[in-house]
């Protein structure tokens, strides 16, 4: 089985961001590409094998975003109600949220259950024109978090598993957290690292930041003592009769290394990063104390510690067939507490400018509402035209970008494909678009691939960058 | 216990009895059965003895509980265990592998297993829906369990026509994401041929060997998702992106087929073309597999990267396995018995010192250590703590409802899955390349099994060790019923020791103290590998 050489956290490889040439195979195993592993597993890797596997790599010298977050608004949110109001189109579209706000920026209305987003609209900018014309979620999903065109074939990885590769231990993440967090679950619509691995899958925290205490799954166990911790640790060390009668064994020098890293965290101070109660209350009050706000407190948490790429999968998704009107209601505000006030909190802290925050579904859903049975007022899956979010990391605030028709249903000025806004993402953070991923079997396979077939571009976003 | 293993290593190398019953056993190594020296191990043994290796046996409970784990994917229970190496009988490891292969549990893992190479998945990127799914799964595993003549599974796949609801075998068709004919055709032969077109030197194969699969059509009906998969004679017989005639055809060994006969379906053209002794691949490519799943390691290696320049590393070897699975018209079952029953195939899992030792590996000197596969660990972890996982799917039909108390190996489709086994490394059925699965330890995966509250949970719940400590006060009795489900295998008494010095070491209570064992034995390398 050819090895991945990408698995190995370096000690001593330079920090994202200073490199400037694409990474050689000599250069790689300066850096420390091969690592630990590289001390028992050298022997399995042919030249050849490793030449296919690196990655050629451009880093900028000075990329603008340290870290993404990603705010996911799954099952697909509606544009029209929210970030691209239109309070002309009639009851039909507008059903009861006719109402909107002005924000902090002159010209630029959000709809009316965003009061906090609309004193920050300095701070982001907001696309109006994305589309991919898909209504499917897992494919929408794919082509929202690839950036690639589904019907190849081969099955790429989202933009955090690369970030994981590009961004982590490889190009000098030293952090015990794993690269690529989720708060809390996974998205679990396509497979996140794709044919990079589960090495690079997001490390997903499980549990509730909102409850009492925040157990992380894996580092923070119910009821275990850190004295019972240790003690049953070494009873395990005593008791593992069959590593004991294989020490050479290269397999188990796996199995060993990544228990030693897992106890890193589980004994180390490094978990204390998701201990909330190391936060002000009042600041905690500002997020909300519901679990997407309390999410937005630990992915700032998160990106201050230094991990590249989290991802909140907003916790119920948005997927309001029906009973969309309510649904609304009582998830938008929460979801304007805790965006708003994470933008807050980041510039406050002089993290906006180097994090990256982007906000979207797969798609929006449909402008018109559909008032028949079973539905009874809700709106269906759209992927026409729909809105993102954006902000920091280098993307301008208090713009719009392109906008939809008179009620919503298609882009009118310049469109946003997928690949134009991943591409800008990846640019900002010095991640160059076209450079080539390792492939287990040695395909050929890029960050992004303008050429698939069906793939459209209308350019990056250099409007707001 | 490392002196005593390496000096059994030793006996076991200087004394070289091979074909009577090695009587010394160690925890690891050694054999009481006689297990003869069959054709297919001198084969192997030519080139070991080249490189000065001489193989060891493995032990009576090592063979237990590798044999349980290769060929059910499923745990003994501490009975079947205990019954298994207290049986005297010499010929019982032969008797095992037949009872194993008559299990129910082997249909479903290896229903599992070609799920994983057929793509069998609801949705994305494979996109068959929950019940077309469920029927392609429910017709592979009904092959299983009948051990249908893999000719036939073959041919049943590459002709089918029909309803993607009802008939199973036409979600081969669909079960890819570039359903071109070249999309098809390269599927055809990754997954029946073991090749990758990517490394076909010749640009006009695929081209030509697509037209085979160009009148394939797919219909809706008017129930929800419903395809009807089937040959459509009118439509257009055509390389795409070729120059040849628009008539002809060509195999993947460059033999032209200048006309196809309009009345005749060309899907079966090319299964008479491929389904025959004679192809270079079939039997190969079939072959070459069951011997990865068992060996950890294809003789053609990878086994899905058949080419001329990646040579078999023992090509008798592979003639061998070929010739009994032909003379068995295609028999799985007696394949699988013909691995299983060598001394092979039981050797130890201990490497043997050798100066060149990536050449033993790869000439089978022993049996390579593989971390359970996602599937067969939770199933494993359920077993023991006599507890159960819940199996979701995003997608809210009726058909991905899942009774509680389902294996996870028997989970029909790729899209009901749970944390657990999305974190451990189960493939996503997106290409069916073997390495898809991942079975490589991180750390993440470490969290998980040590200090999760999803494991705590099955831990403190633990009905088995209820039952356990409530019908049995003596702590000996204790520890080896524990360690017969848990290890397949009686506690040393050295391990016992360690365990009576833990419980008094005063950390935690009793019961807490049975609870840390079963976390220890659950998290050693020998629970978490197959060995």
């Amino acid at each position: 089985m050819r090895t991945n050489p990408f698995l190995t956290p370096s000690a001593d490889s330079a920090p994202a961001g200073i490199r400037s040439a694409p990474i050689s195979r000599r250069e790689a195993i300066r850096l420390g590409l091969l690592g630990a592993a590289g001390l028992f597993l050298a022997g399995k890797w042919d030249s050849q094998a490793f030449a296919d596997d690196a990655p050629q790599v451009k880093i900028p010298v000075q990329a603008k975003a340290r870290a993404v977050i990603q705010v996911f608004l799954w099952g697909g949110m509606s544009h029209t109600d929210t970030w691209d109001p239109k309070p002309d189109a009639g009851y039909d579209y507008t059903g009861q949220f006719k109402a909107t706000i002005q924000t902090n920026v002159t010209g630029i209305l959000l709809g009316e259950l965003f009061p906090e987003l609309a004193k920050q609209a300095d701070k982001y900018s907001l696309i109006r024109s994305m589309t991919h014309h898909n209504n499917g979620h897992e494919t929408a999903a794919y082509m929202m978090q690839t950036g690639h065109m589904p019907g190849e074939r081969l099955a790429y990885p989202s933009l955090g598993a690369v970030f994981a590769l590009l961004k982590g231990y490889n190009a000098g993440y030293k952090g015990l957290i794993p690269p690529y967090v989720v708060l809390t679950q996974p998205q679990g619509r396509f497979s996140e690292s794709g044919f990079l691995g589960s090495k690079y899958k997001p490390f997903a925290t499980g549990g509730d930041p909102n409850a009492a205490r925040f157990e992380v799954e894996g580092v923070i166990a119910r009821g275990i003592t850190d004295e019972r911790q240790i003690a049953r640790r070494d009873f395990l060390h005593t008791m593992n009769t069959m590593g004991h009668a294989m020490p050479e064994n290269s397999q188990l020098a796996i199995s060993k290394e990544a228990e030693e890293q897992a106890y890193n965290l589980i004994l180390g101070k490094g978990k204390e990063v998701f201990d909330l109660s190391k936060e002000q209350p009042e600041l905690r009050d500002r997020y909300g104390r519901h679990t997407f706000g309390q999410d937005c407190l630990v992915a700032r948490r998160l990106v201050e510690s230094g991990v590249p790429y989290v991802t909140i999968n907003y916790p119920g998704g948005w997927d309001t067939h029906s009973n969309h009107f309510a649904t609304m209601r009582r998830q938008c505000p929460q979801l304007d507490q805790g965006l708003a006030t994470l933008l807050r909190d980041l510039s406050d802290r002089g993290l906006l400018d180097s994090t990256i925050v982007w906000c979207c579904g797969e798609f929006g859903r449909s402008p018109k509402v559909d008032w028949q049975p079973p539905w009874n007022g809700g709106r269906n899956h759209y992927g026409n035209v729909f809105s993102v979010l954006v902000a920091g990391g280098g993307f301008k605030g208090g713009h719009i970008v392109g906008s939809s028709t008179e009620k919503g249903e298609e882009v009118k000025e310049r469109p946003v494909y997928p690949i134009d806004l991943l591409g800008s993402i990846y640019e900002l953070a010095g991640i160059d678009p076209d450079a080539r991923l390792p492939h287990p079997m040695g395909f050929e396979a890029h960050v992004l691939s303008p050429a698939e077939k069906g793939a459209k571009s209308a350019g990056r976003l250099r409007e707001i960058m | 216990m490392k002196t005593l293993c390496i000096s059994a290593l030793l006996f076991v190398a200087i004394s070289g009895s091979v074909h009577a019953a090695d009587s010394e056993q160690t925890l690891f190594e050694g054999s009481t059965c006689i297990l003869p020296e069959t054709p297919l191990d001198r084969i192997v043994s030519r080139k070991l003895s080249k490189l000065g290796v001489k193989p060891v046996m493995c032990s009576d409970s090592v063979f237990l509980r590798r044999a349980f784990l290769d060929v059910i994917g499923t745990l003994p229970t501490a009975k079947e265990s205990r019954e298994f190496l207290l049986d005297q009988n010499r010929n019982k490891r032969n008797a095992l592998i037949d009872r194993l292969l008559d299990r129910d549990e082997f249909a479903y893992y290896w229903a599992m297993k070609w799920s994983d190479l057929l793509r069998v998945k609801a949705e994305f990127p494979v996109n068959l829906w929950p019940n077309a799914a469920q029927a392609y799964h429910h017709w592979i595993m009904v092959s299983i369990r009948e051990n249908k003549p893999y000719d036939q599974f073959v041919r049943e796949m590459l002709t089918a026509n029909g309803s993607n609801f009802r008939v199973g075998p036409v979600n081969f068709y669909r079960a890819m994401q570039n359903k071109t004919p070249e999309g098809i055709a390269a599927t055809v032969a990754l997954t029946f041929m073991g090749t990758r077109v990517e490394s076909w030197p010749q640009k006009d194969y695929l081209p030509g060997m697509s037209v085979f699969f160009s009148q394939i059509t797919y219909k809706p009906t008017r129930e929800w998702k419903e395809e009807i998969v089937y040959w459509d004679p009118d439509k257009k017989l055509a390389p795409t992106n070729s120059a040849m005639p628009s008539q002809t055809a060509l195999f993947p060994d460059g033999k032209k087929l200048k006309r196809v006969p309009p009345d005749q379906d060309p899907r079966v053209i090319f299964s008479d073309w491929l389904i025959t002794p004679k192809n270079p691949w079939f039997t190969t490519c079939l072959v070459n597999r069951a011997w990865f799943w068992f060996m950890g390691r294809g003789i053609i290696h990878e086994p899905d990267d058949i080419r001329p320049d990646n040579p078999p590393v023992n090509p008798a070897l592979l003639e061998y396995l070929k010739k009994e699975f032909i003379a068995s018209r295609y028999d799985m079952k007696h394949l699988y018995r013909l691995i299983l029953s060598s001394r092979t195939y039981q050797s130890s899992p201990i490497i043997p010192q050798s100066d060149a030792p990536a050449e033993v590996e790869a000439n089978f000197g022993f049996y390579p250590l593989r971390r359970l596969d996602a599937e067969v660990l939770i199933d494993a972890i359920n077993k023991v703590t006599g507890t159960s996982d819940l199996y979701t799917s995003a997608i809210p039909e009726p058909f991905t409802f899942i009774p509680e108390n389902t294996p996870a190996i028997a989970l029909p489709d790729g899209s009901i899955t749970s944390p657990f086994l999305e974190l451990f490394g189960r493939p996503a059925r997106a290409t069916g390349l073997l390495d898809e699965r991942l079975n490589r330890f991180i750390p993440t995966q470490k969290m998980h099994l040590l200090n999760s509250s999803h494991i705590q949970q099955k831990l403190e719940k633990n009905p088995n060790l209820k039952a356990i400590l409530k019908s049995k006060t003596n702590p000996k009795e204790i520890r080896e019923e524990l360690y017969l489900a848990i290890l397949s295998r009686f506690p040393t008494p050295e391990e016992s020791g360690k365990v009576e010095a833990y419980a008094k070491s005063g950390v935690m209570n009793k019961r807490e103290a049975w609870v840390d064992l079963v976390w220890a034995l659950i998290n050693s390398d020998e629970f978490l590998y197959r060995h």
